[in-house]
């Protein structure tokens, strides 16, 4: 038996560390293409403040995208050293979109982010906008193909259980492709870090206008991020994740725990806007409903009813109870892999594999299975409502909020005339935060609300650790956070301080604060 | 488009050209880490070190990324079993390349001297260790390592992190070492000036010396210790299932395919050649054609290793029956073909824009160019 301790520490690690690396992501993934904007214009202007802004603003991407690289590898390498049965149970398909990702999006992104520090002097005007531009391609290329990997966890398309190999492999790769739960949650994902580059750019901005100080410079950055942010949450908001809702079990479970919805509701369901779930009982204490919303976002018309959780969990004790026979007859086939019988009985039960080794957490021979075991694999199949639903409801609050500050601050830069209002600019600036906030809450719902799973409906996490010790993972646990918090530390610091420093930094002698000995130039 | 075992040699081929690209791209840059504290003795020369492969380094750590993920899409179950076993090495490697990154972006936008000795420090370990460790972990293979599977493919690995400290795969860890820092001096040679080439030349010469004698040492401890061999049928073709199989512990095995094709001794040959020449063209001052030698040379310790163990990849010295090869731990075939499509299209792009990116900062690194660009280089 797999010690549940393992499988905790081993998610703990895991989770740690895929949202560390995606503090540095989504700014990643926005500032880019505020780059690429900025030195656009540079291009097609000539005004120097453009070029200067392209390399301010680069400076402090600078310093975000090498942690951001730093932290990346670390997810690579954990597929291997702590989910070792995942790795071989469906390298065979999730490995490929991340070594295409290597070939197509990261070598294209990494070498011309050399070229864009380096090569100012180098390149003409435009072969160096061309460079910002392939490095923003590979970018996104990157993000597209992690989140088509990702997107085959929550519904695993186009691959098939092949008995003699024990494992998953893949049998249609352009269904993995345009896997629909991996496009919307590309959309959804790369937005998401539009709006987080452009509420960096404002917030900052915001900080010099409230101190008076390289306004034209500032003023010109607010203007930029306040229009790209406006855009960047209204695809959030509008294209978000809600496209990928109805496709794949997985969604429709998320859904359901998200929207604390336990009971199957008649069209067009209603919608909670805040409720008291109470797991214990499988209801909500109270809640306060607005009806028909639920139906028309969920699915997208009136009649089309939303299964609740208990309906979920009926038609799940079914499959596990289909998915023991599938575990029985591959144990045989196993054995002896020319039993036509067990072969027979495989082939009818094998869609419901995955949901028979969730009793592996109970129980090592499936001929001692009793119904209490089945009953606990049951309770497995629905993630905890609570954390789901709160998650949820914090990360589309949030949402909501910047699109309200990044509508205002749009309008007030149109207005030229007057200059933006203090409260909107402090609003600004003490709004920094909240994309990252909002990034991490989806994450995690995403992934918290894909458990007992690793890949929804094939293989259970308990199942898919490495057979390590569990001082092992206390040890490495313990190193990563270490390692983290001190990378972080050092990182904040040199963020703020070229924050504050501002555009000075460059050495032009264009600005406020420059360095004593640049003024010498 | 090709059969089953054809894509599985092919994907051995492009593991090993995937690796040697990772050696010679990423090599010299982690040699030039190596080198930096001890060939740059002022802030700028440090500075001018750094420099050489500012531009580059971030795209060259790519091909270890990739060798990564082509080795988890390729060869899942070698991925899975290496990486768990060899868990607290991999850690090493990986805290040690944390340093990188933030060392070359982080070190120069503060002026305190502690911070840069510090984080030159940091680049030190993070261009030494993993080179130090990949020799092990390959010195490792080719003794065997101690994993087994069960019924279900579940593997464990019985060894210690202690275990993979033996003499010889310590030795190989001063191949790999000293023919990376060789790698790395020569490419500083050539982007920079004396006093800082002529340093990073007579690292050269010292490195080649020892990289020369350890692998001589490896070779000949190599013909003493047992290799691997499949006694059973091998149908290339067959399912990938590594548990229907037996393997037995052979003296020699390792030299089995040097005899059975000859030519493969090209491998040995271009590592002595490659590094006997490259010395011989960075004396003679062309330390650019002395570059090409010495990547000829990983090539061929590289490849050298392959031949030897071909067709094993990661042999079991527990359960030698459950040894990962070639023929048994690949991926489907669909998949095999995918990627060899990706590739084909992909790594010609890459080779193509990479050069263009060297030669777009090709020439010397000065301190008089340091000097005129101090906020904007490293």
């Amino acid at each position: 038996m797999i010690s549940e301790q393992l499988v905790d520490l081993s998610r703990l690690q895991f989770a740690a560390t895929a949202m560390y690396h995606f503090l540095f992501v989504p700014l990643t993934l926005g500032m880019v293409w505020l780059l690429v904007i900025m030195e656009s214009v540079y291009v097609m202007t000539g005004k120097l403040v453009y070029k200067d802004m392209t390399r301010f603003w680069g400076k402090l991407f600078g310093i975000n995208f090498a942690l951001g690289v730093t932290t990346g590898i670390t997810l690579e390498f954990q597929f291997g050293t702590n989910w070792a049965y995942y790795s071989h149970y469906v390298g065979d398909i999730f490995g490929a979109p991340l070594a295409i990702e290597g070939l197509m999006a990261f070598f294209l992104e990494s070498t011309f982010i050399g070229l864009f520090f380096f090569g100012w002097d180098r390149l003409s005007k435009p072969q160096h906008l061309l460079v910002t531009i392939l490095m923003a391609i590979g970018t996104n290329l990157s993000a597209l193909w992690i989140l088509i990997a990702n997107g085959w966890m929550q519904n695993p398309v186009g691959a098939e259980f092949n008995y003699e190999t024990m494992r998953m492999e893949l049998t249609d790769f352009w269904s993995v492709i345009f896997n629909p739960v991996a496009q919307a949650k590309f959309v959804h994902t790369v937005s998401a870090g539009y709006v987080t580059g452009a509420m960096f750019v404002l917030s900052i901005s915001a900080w010099y206008l409230l101190k008076g100080r390289d306004v034209e410079f500032a003023k010109r950055s607010f203007r930029i991020a306040a229009a790209f942010g406006l855009a960047s949450v209204c695809s959030v908001i509008v294209l978000g994740d809600e496209s990928g809702y109805t496709v794949g079990e997985s969604q429709q479970t998320k859904m359901a725990a998200i929207e604390s919805m336990w009971e199957t509701e008649k069209a067009p369901a209603s919608f909670s806007l805040v409720a008291w779930p109470n797991e214990a009982e499988q209801k909500n204490d109270w809640a306060i409903e607005i009806p028909w919303v639920m139906g028309l976002i969920g699915t997208r018309s009136v009649s089309k009813p939303i299964p609740g959780i208990i309906e979920i969990k009926a038609k799940n004790r079914e499959r596990i109870v289909s998915g023991i026979e599938a575990a029985k007859a591959l144990g045989k086939l196993r054995a002896n892999r020319s039993d036509a019988e067990a072969r027979a009985v495989f082939e009818r039960h094998k869609a419901d594999l995955g949901f028979g080794l969730l009793l592996r957490k109970y129980v090592t021979d499936f001929g001692q299975v009793t119904p209490q075991m089945i009953e606990r694999a049951v309770d497995d199949t629905i993630p905890r409502v609570t954390p789901m639903f709160w998650g949820f409801r914090a990360m589309v609050g949030i949402g909501f909020l910047m699109l309200a500050l990044f509508a205002l601050a749009a309008l007030s830069t149109l207005r030229t005339r007057s200059e933006t209002r203090r409260w909107l600019l402090k609003w600004a600036l003490w709004s920094l935060p909240l994309p990252w906030i909002a990034c991490e809450l989806g994450w995690f719902v995403a992934e918290y609300g894909r458990q007992p799973w690793t890949i929804y409906g094939v293989l259970p996490t308990h199942l898919s650790v490495s057979t390590l010790s569990v001082s092992n993972l206390y040890g490495s646990l313990a190193g990563f956070v270490g390692f983290y918090t001190a990378l972080l530390i050092v990182e904040l610091y040199l963020m703020q301080r070229f924050a504050r420093l501002g555009p000075g930094s460059l050495g032009t002698g264009r600005y406020a604060n420059e360095p004593i000995h640049a003024a010498a130039h | 488009m090709f059969d089953y075992e054809t894509l599985k040699l092919i994907w051995w081929l492009l593991i090993g050209v995937l690796l040697i690209g990772f050696a010679v791209m990423d090599g010299h840059d982690m040699g030039v880490g190596s080198l930096l504290p001890f060939v740059g003795r002022s802030d700028v020369e440090r500075r001018v070190v750094i420099n050489t492969v500012g531009p580059h380094w971030d795209g060259n750590q790519v091909w270890f990324i990739t060798g990564g993920g082509a080795i988890f899409a390729a060869w899942p179950l070698v991925y899975a079993t290496a990486f768990s076993g060899f868990y607290w090495a991999m850690l090493a490697v990986l805290w040690a390349l944390f340093l990188r990154p933030v060392g070359f972006d982080y070190r120069s936008k503060i002026h305190d001297p502690r911070w840069r000795s510090a984080w030159d420090w940091g680049l030190f370990v993070g261009g030494t260790v993993p080179p130090v460790i990949f020799g092990v972990a390959f010195g490792n293979l080719l003794l065997g390592v101690p994993f087994h599977f069960d019924e279900n493919l579940i593997s464990t690995y019985t060894g210690s992190f202690w275990q993979l400290l033996n003499p010889f795969s310590v030795l190989c860890g001063v191949v790999s070492s000293s023919m990376i820092v060789l790698h790395g001096a020569i490419y500083l040679a050539h982007r920079t000036e004396d006093p800082i080439a002529r340093r990073a030349r007579l690292a050269a010469y010292g490195a080649a010396l020892v990289m020369l004698l350890a692998f001589s040492a490896a070779g000949l401890w190599l013909l003493h210790i047992d290799g691997y061999a499949i006694t059973s049928a091998v149908d290339g073709a067959a399912l990938a299932d590594p548990l229907t199989k037996s393997v037995e512990r052979r003296a020699g095995a390792w030299l089995a395919n040097y005899r059975a094709m000859p030519a493969t001794v090209i491998a040995p040959v271009a590592a002595y050649v490659g590094a006997i020449a490259a010395l011989v063209l960075l004396r003679a001052g062309r330390s650019g054609l002395a570059f090409i030698l010495s990547s000829v040379m990983l090539a061929g310790v590289i490849g050298t290793a392959g031949v030897s163990m071909f067709p094993f990849v990661m042999p079991s010295s527990s359960d030698p029956g459950h040894s990962l090869t070639v023929w048994d731990s690949t991926s489907s075939p669909l998949t095999l073909g995918i990627m060899l499509v990706a590739v084909l299209i992909f790594m010609p792009l890459i080779m193509f824009y990479t050069a263009w990116a060297y030669r777009v900062m090709r020439g010397k690194v000065t301190t008089a160019g340091i000097e005129r660009n101090t906020h904007s280089a490293y």
